[in-house]
Formats: structure tokens, sequence, C-alpha cells
């Protein structure tokens, strides 16, 4: 009795109701890559959703153009600069991605490879950019996942004493503005103020710290993407060495290995629209 | 279809590129210039601002998943298999987002407001179910 033929064994010609049939004319691989996206899509809108919730629940808010406002190698302010840049470059890794699998369509391998090395560049880019980033908020500024030294005014007043950080005594402040409380050696400098307007006019009040689920939403959920963007940087890795080493020509399914990377890589983009939306944009 | 040919698709491509990019910019600009960065004093509703750049996020949402990740071409059941179950997201949206503008409405009154106190459990009832009751 012949024993290989199987289960696994599915002739293409059988009818529908015998597994020959495919409804949705895209292989298996393909198919389930899609389904994993969407079950992903779900965990990230679970989180921003979160993150939509806690924002709403707390009174102030620090303001994204003022924590992250600084360029590597500028001086002063320039609210979203920085992102803006991190944001094209993963665009444009995304072009490039779709250039690869363009290429590999028609089965031409340097094309592929080409453009699979533009995207890995890109990726690797972005995560250097994302790395900067933390290191800013986490190194220069003191932001852990349970102390955020970002805070914003709920009133008016005046400074009544300076940092040293382009806050001197005298200052006024208006109500909305977000502030840094510095860190010099263990202690946080928290600088006292007089409010001017309102119920509490004339009283002598110091820098409170801001929401602390502001760093803790902020880590994880760039951190949770950044990881997809690291994964899927060594994926690519791994599909350009077997590109370089003609395991796809063997298939001659016109690189499908490279379009569900590709997936998966516009899905990391995808995300990226939305965490720059909620954390940056809003 | 004709415009599935190389050429085209390739000159598709890199007008979506351009196309996203230049949406993010607008994004961006917005962003800035509805707070005041741009021009000094300028001061867009925050609600309006905010909803034009979601709409805009989404428009970019829909070239990324319908242009780069091919879907537009797929099989209409296949489509709709991966994005009827995403609308689910929408009742999450407004479940949560109430609920966090509840959280905050808690945490802003509670202590002024008696009917918005916590419960605290002063022991005087911890008698009225005795051990006993369990016992037929």
């Amino acid at each position: 009795m012949a024993t290989d033929t199987t289960v696994h064994s599915v002739n293409p010609n059988d009818g529908t109701w015998k597994g020959g049939g495919e409804p949705f004319k895209a292989s298996y691989g393909k198919l389930m890559m899609w389904y994993f996206l969407v079950s992903d899509a779900f965990t990230f809108a679970g989180f921003l959703i979160a993150y939509g919730a806690l924002r709403l629940s707390m009174p102030s808010w620090p303001v994204p153009d003022f924590v992250f406002s600084s360029f590597p190698g500028l001086e002063g302010s320039h609210p979203l600069l920085f992102v803006t840049l991190m944001t094209f470059i993963l665009l444009f890794s995304s072009f490039t991605m779709v250039r690869a699998v363009q290429e590999g369509h028609r089965e031409n391998k340097k094309g592929v490879a080409f453009w699979l090395f533009l995207t890995v560049i890109g990726g690797a880019g972005f995560l250097g950019c994302q790395a900067w980033e933390w290191n800013k908020l986490i190194g220069e500024e003191h932001m852990t996942i349970h102390t955020n030294p970002f805070g914003t005014h709920v009133e008016n007043g005046k400074y009544l004493e300076g940092n040293g950080h382009g806050i001197n005594e005298g200052d006024l402040f208006h109500a909305g503005d977000t502030y840094l409380i510095h860190k010099h050696g263990d202690e946080y400098q928290q600088l006292k103020y007089q409010v001017s307007e309102g119920a509490d006019a004339g009283k002598i009040k110091e820098l409170e710290f801001g929401p602390k689920q502001f760093g803790a939403l902020f880590f994880f959920i760039t951190g949770f993407h950044g990881f997809h963007v690291f994964s899927g940087v060594m994926i690519l890795l791994i599909v350009l060495a077997n590109v370089l080493s003609n395991v796809y020509v063997e298939r001659r399914n016109g690189y499908e290995m490279v379009e569900k990377v590709g997936l998966y890589w516009h899905f990391v983009d995808l995300v990226w629209v939305f965490v720059f939306l909620c954390f940056y944009l809003l | 279809m004709a415009s599935h040919s190389y050429e085209n698709l390739k000159k598709k491509f890199l007008h979506t590129i351009i196309l996203l990019a230049v949406i993010t910019v607008v994004e961006v600009f917005i962003a800035l210039y509805g707070k005041g960065y741009i021009v000094e004093g300028v001061h867009w509703n925050h609600f309006w601002m905010g909803s034009l750049m979601v709409v805009m996020s989404l428009v970019k949402a829909y070239f990324i998943i319908f242009i780069f990740m091919h879907l537009k071409y797929e099989m209409p059941g296949m489509v709709r298999s991966i994005l009827f179950p995403t609308l689910l997201l929408v009742w999450a949206i407004i479940a949560f987002l109430m609920e966090g503008k509840y959280w905050g409405h808690q945490r802003t009154t509670s202590g002024d407001d008696a009917d918005n106190q916590e419960y605290v459990p002063t022991g005087e009832n911890i008698n009225r179910i005795s051990p006993d009751t369990f016992i037929m």
C-alpha cells in the first residue's frame, strides 16, 4: 500500500470540498502572514487605546512638541523635526521593500538583493534614530518608566528660582506650558514658583512631576514597535542571505518569501503611522 | 490588468511614496502651525485639528495597506476576512476613550463630591453573614 500519498498531498484539480480549491487565490503562507498581522494589529491597537484612555484620564499631559524637540548636532528647540526624519526613513524603507517584491515577481535576483539591502539600511537607520531618542530621554532628561520629569503647568505664574537650563528667576509661564525638571546629582530640581492668577493666586508652590504613565506608555509602546523593526531587520537579513545563495531561484514562485516578509515590513510602517499620530502629533 | 505592467507599477509605487511623504509633511505642519510654533499667536481648535490628523493618518494607512501591501488586488473574500474583524476596534476606541474620560472625572472630583466617594469598609456589617448561614 502506498503510504506516501498522505493527507498532505492535495491535487489543485480536486473539488473545493476536497481541499483542492484556492478560494482566496493566495498561498497558505501569505494568507497566514495576513492573519498574523491582523492579530498583531489588535495588539498594537490595544496598547494605543490604553494610551488614549490613560491620557484622557489625566488632568494634564506633557506637550509632545516640547518633549521631542531636540535634534542631534543642532542647538535649541526643533519640535518634531527628528521624529519626522525617523518617519521618512521608515516610509522610504517601505518603498524600497515594495520594489524588492516587484523585482522578485520577475525573478530578477540582483534587483531583489539591491532593494532588500536598502531596506535593511533603512530599518537599521530607524533603529539608530530610536536609540538616540531613548538615550536622550533616559540619559539626559532622566525619564524612567515610573518617573516623568515632564510636567505641564495648569496655572499662570512666575518662577522664583532658576535652574541654569533656560529657566531664570522671574521668568513667567502660562497654563499649558510644559516644563522639564532637571536632575542635579541624585536630586530632581523641583523649582519654586508663585501662582499669579486664579484661586491660588499668590501661593508659592514647587514644580510637580508629570503623569507617570507617560514614560511607561512611551517606552513600552515605542519599544514594542522598535522590537518589531528589529526582528524585521533580522528576518530581512536572513532572506537576503537566502536570495544571494539562490534558495528562492529553485522555488520558481516569484520570490514569494520576499513578498511575505514585505507584508510584515509594511505592517511595521503602518503601525508607526499610528504611533506617530498618538505620541507626537496629537 | 493593463496597469499591472512593470513600468506602470513602478510609477504607481513612486507616486504612492511621494503622496505618503507629502501627507506626513502636511500633518507635521498642521500640528506645529495649529499650536502657534510657526506663526505666533495662532491657536486652532484641538478637537478639529486632532480629527483632521486622524483622518490623514487613515488615508496614509489606506495607501500602505492597499497599494504597498497589495490588498487592493487580492480576492474580495480575502480582503473582507482581513478588514472586517478590525471594525471591532471602532467600539473599543469609543468605549475606552469614554472610560478614560470617566476616570479623569473621578480623579478630579473625588473628595469634594459625596456621591463619588470610594466605598470604605467600616466593619459594621461584618457579622451580618455568619458561617452558620451556609449550614443547611
